[in-house]
């Protein structure tokens, strides 16, 4: 996918500062202001028609929420999502309905994301069943189609979930998905719950689909060697904000925000050689809690390069010193050619009172 | 209760098609899983047997030439006016007034089942309905659904059936109503717990996804999931009705005389043990092979279905 030109420049979906809250702990009374979890916390983001946007970022950084917010299974707190121009922040789910054939999902969780009591034929017959597209044989007809299209045996129709493995379960979550033709898949974490020697099958089957059937992906995953063989461009998320988009290539060969250096840092080496002389950037401390971020930059805490500024004030998510209009970094300062993070200290330059506390 | 997988035409239509693989499901698996087991394949057998001699009851009562309330003063009784034991003429003896034991105790089975199952499937709709809607909207309705049954479970379920039946005057719908409206909510609140816990699962977010409205959702996603925890608990709903039956009898407030019931021959049966071993006796056994066998079932029935469970946990998690 990644060889691809990257996109037509139209855009596809448009997350404009997405923030989306839970809230924790109940009150007595209903109503009642209460703490809550900052999943999603501003997001804005452009996908264009036929790339691959990657979505990485560690556990809990809010990318599956993102997610289910961009295909409205959840409601917004606050901002817009525009799909193919039209708002669909605010639609009821029957409103949502025409908007679903064009917009689709696939799930993390070969397991849970079917139903153990329906057989596969059903499930994926879900879809035209819903928006009345085919009934009966030609139902099935359609439906046995999409099993060979997605690499899985058409006879297999009737069985039950429990009779496939991961992978093959896998691919009837995307047969699930690609059944309504849709314009976008947001697949969150497609193959992260998959054995390795699968993964490949799964992403080479998205990729081959992609091609046939002119789609666009967001790929979400905490894989960072998956999300750079997939994606055109790649966005990284911290604490429910992006810190950093860019093309694929050039993230991961010049990283400008210092999260993202150390996270490509931690990515494994093949080469056992390589892996000897490459330096490790080692954060300290642990990811702040979502319910009470820090304060400006939310990676300052940890950060080798921070100064008193980041603490004052949130960096935007803009194009540094040097660096096109499509590659924005949310740093105010963004890494040099000859930085050495391996062998700083975190917290950088601040003084350590001036830190506030995660 | 049949245990057949669902989605059975759509399977069935399949079968055309040359070739094609026809699944086994969790409810075909659960089947053959309880096919093997002895406990299962006995108390079921039991089961068969008493509904069988509950069915041809008038058979019975034909064959050996007593009706259920037919009083033989000078046979059935002694000159001392008490029951006469088990004989050629009376297999299981009679009772204080002369009547066939036999005869009153299949005919009871009738009574027994007909308020047993009558009463578990009233208390199963409503308990699956209320725990449904309970669980799926959520809410403001489920606070008040929640805590209706709270109240209902915390009643002392006996005194006010004796205060129910005191209002209402004893008869057999009465009874089975007031069976039901004590039980209903031991189901509701596991439906409700489990459509909680299965709303949440990524198959019902997938669901959403692809446009589904919230009657499929329920329907087609949760519903089924529900069954095999409805099930198991309607199996041991059954005795627990048919005790509940028997009890409110044997206090003279269930079934009316001189309509045969189990506790009421029980309840007859108090001043005469001494002289009488088989007047209490039969009907108390009848009483316990059918509680135990539907118990025994209602257990394997949940092994069958959840094999990971283990016995020790008997209907307290599911």
């Amino acid at each position: 996918m990644a060889q691809r030109a990257s996109g037509s420049g139209e855009v596809l979906l448009r997350l404009e500062n997405v923030v989306k809250h839970f809230p924790v702990g109940h009150g007595i009374f209903p109503g009642r202001d209460t703490d809550a979890v900052r999943a999603v916390d501003g997001v804005s983001l452009e996908v264009h028609r036929g790339e691959t946007l990657g979505l990485v970022g560690e556990t809990g950084c809010g990318k599956s929420t993102l997610a289910r917010c961009a295909t409205r299974l959840h409601t917004l707190t606050a901002g817009r999502v525009i799909f193919d121009g039209h708002d669909i922040s605010t639609l009821s789910r029957r409103q949502l309905r025409p908007y679903r054939r064009e917009l689709q999902m696939i799930f993390q969780d070969p397991y849970g994301s079917l139903n153990p009591h329906r057989r596969v034929g059903s499930i994926i017959g879900d879809p035209l069943a819903v928006h009345g597209i085919a009934e009966g044989a030609a139902r099935k007809r359609q439906v046995q189609e999409l099993m060979e299209l997605v690499g899985l045996n058409p006879e297999h129709y009737n069985r039950f979930p429990a009779e496939f493995s991961g992978g093959q379960r896998q691919r009837v979550g995307v047969a699930r998905a690609l059944a309504l033709r849709p314009k976008l898949i947001v697949c969150d974490e497609p193959v992260s719950a998959l054995d390795v020697s699968i993964r490949a099958q799964i992403i080479n089957l998205l990729a081959d689909l992609q091609q046939e059937l002119d789609l666009t992906y967001v790929f979400i995953s905490h894989d960072l060697s998956v999300v750079r063989q997939v994606s055109d461009r790649v966005a990284v998320m911290y604490l429910g904000r992006l810190a950093e988009l860019a093309p694929a290539a050039e993230l991961y060969r010049r990283p400008r925000h210092p999260y993202v250096a150390a996270l490509l840092s931690a990515v494994p080496v093949p080469d056992p050689d390589l892996a000897e002389r490459r330096e490790r950037i080692i954060l300290a401390g642990d990811v702040p809690s979502p319910i009470n971020p820090p304060a400006g930059c939310r990676f300052h805490p940890r950060c080798p390069k921070a100064r008193q500024r980041c603490v004052d004030e949130q960096p935007p998510l803009v194009p540094r010193g040097g660096d096109g209009a499509d590659h924005p970094t949310a740093c105010h300062f963004p890494l040099e050619p000859g930085d050495d993070l391996a062998h700083a200290h975190a917290g950088g330059d601040l003084p350590r009172m001036a830190r506030s506390n995660p | 209760m049949t245990l057949t997988a669902p989605g059975q035409a759509a399977a069935d239509a399949a079968a055309v098609l040359p070739g094609a693989v026809r699944g086994r499901g969790p409810w075909r698996l659960a089947w053959e899983r309880l096919r093997r087991d002895p406990v299962a394949i006995a108390s079921a057998a039991t089961i068969l047997l008493i509904a069988a001699a509950a069915v041809a009851a008038p058979a019975i009562a034909h064959a050996v030439g007593h009706g259920p309330d037919d009083q033989y003063h000078d046979i059935g009784l002694t000159t001392a006016g008490l029951p006469v034991g088990p004989s050629r003429q009376f297999l299981l003896g009679t009772d204080n007034l002369g009547r066939d034991l036999l005869v009153r105790i299949v005919y009871g089975a009738r009574i027994s089942l007909l308020v047993g199952v009558v009463a578990t499937l009233l208390a199963t709709v409503a308990g699956v309905v209320v725990g449904l809607l309970a669980g799926y909207l959520g809410g403001l309705v489920d606070l008040v659904l929640a805590r209706f049954m709270d109240m209902v479970l915390s009643f002392p379920y006996l005194l006010l059936a004796i205060a129910l039946v005191s209002v209402f005057g004893p008869s057999l719908t009465i009874t089975v109503l007031v069976i039901a409206f004590f039980s209903w909510a031991a189901i509701g609140r596991v439906v409700r717990g489990q459509t909680l816990s299965i709303r949440e699962k990524e198959y019902v977010e997938a669901s959403w996804s692809v446009g589904s409205g919230a009657p499929r959702v329920m329907f087609v996603e949760i519903l089924p999931n529900l069954l095999a925890p409805v099930l198991v608990l309607a199996t041991l709903l059954v005795p627990t009705a048919i005790v509940f039956e028997a009890t409110l009898s044997f206090l003279g407030l269930g079934v009316v005389p001189p309509t045969p019931t189990w506790g009421g021959m029980l309840s007859d049966s108090l001043n005469f043990y001494q002289v009488a071993w088989w007047f209490p006796l039969f009907p108390g056994l009848a009483l316990l092979a059918t509680t135990l066998a539907f118990n025994l079932l209602g257990d394997s029935v949940r092994d069958a279905l959840d094999p990971t469970a283990g016995r020790a946990v008997a209907g307290k998690d599911r």
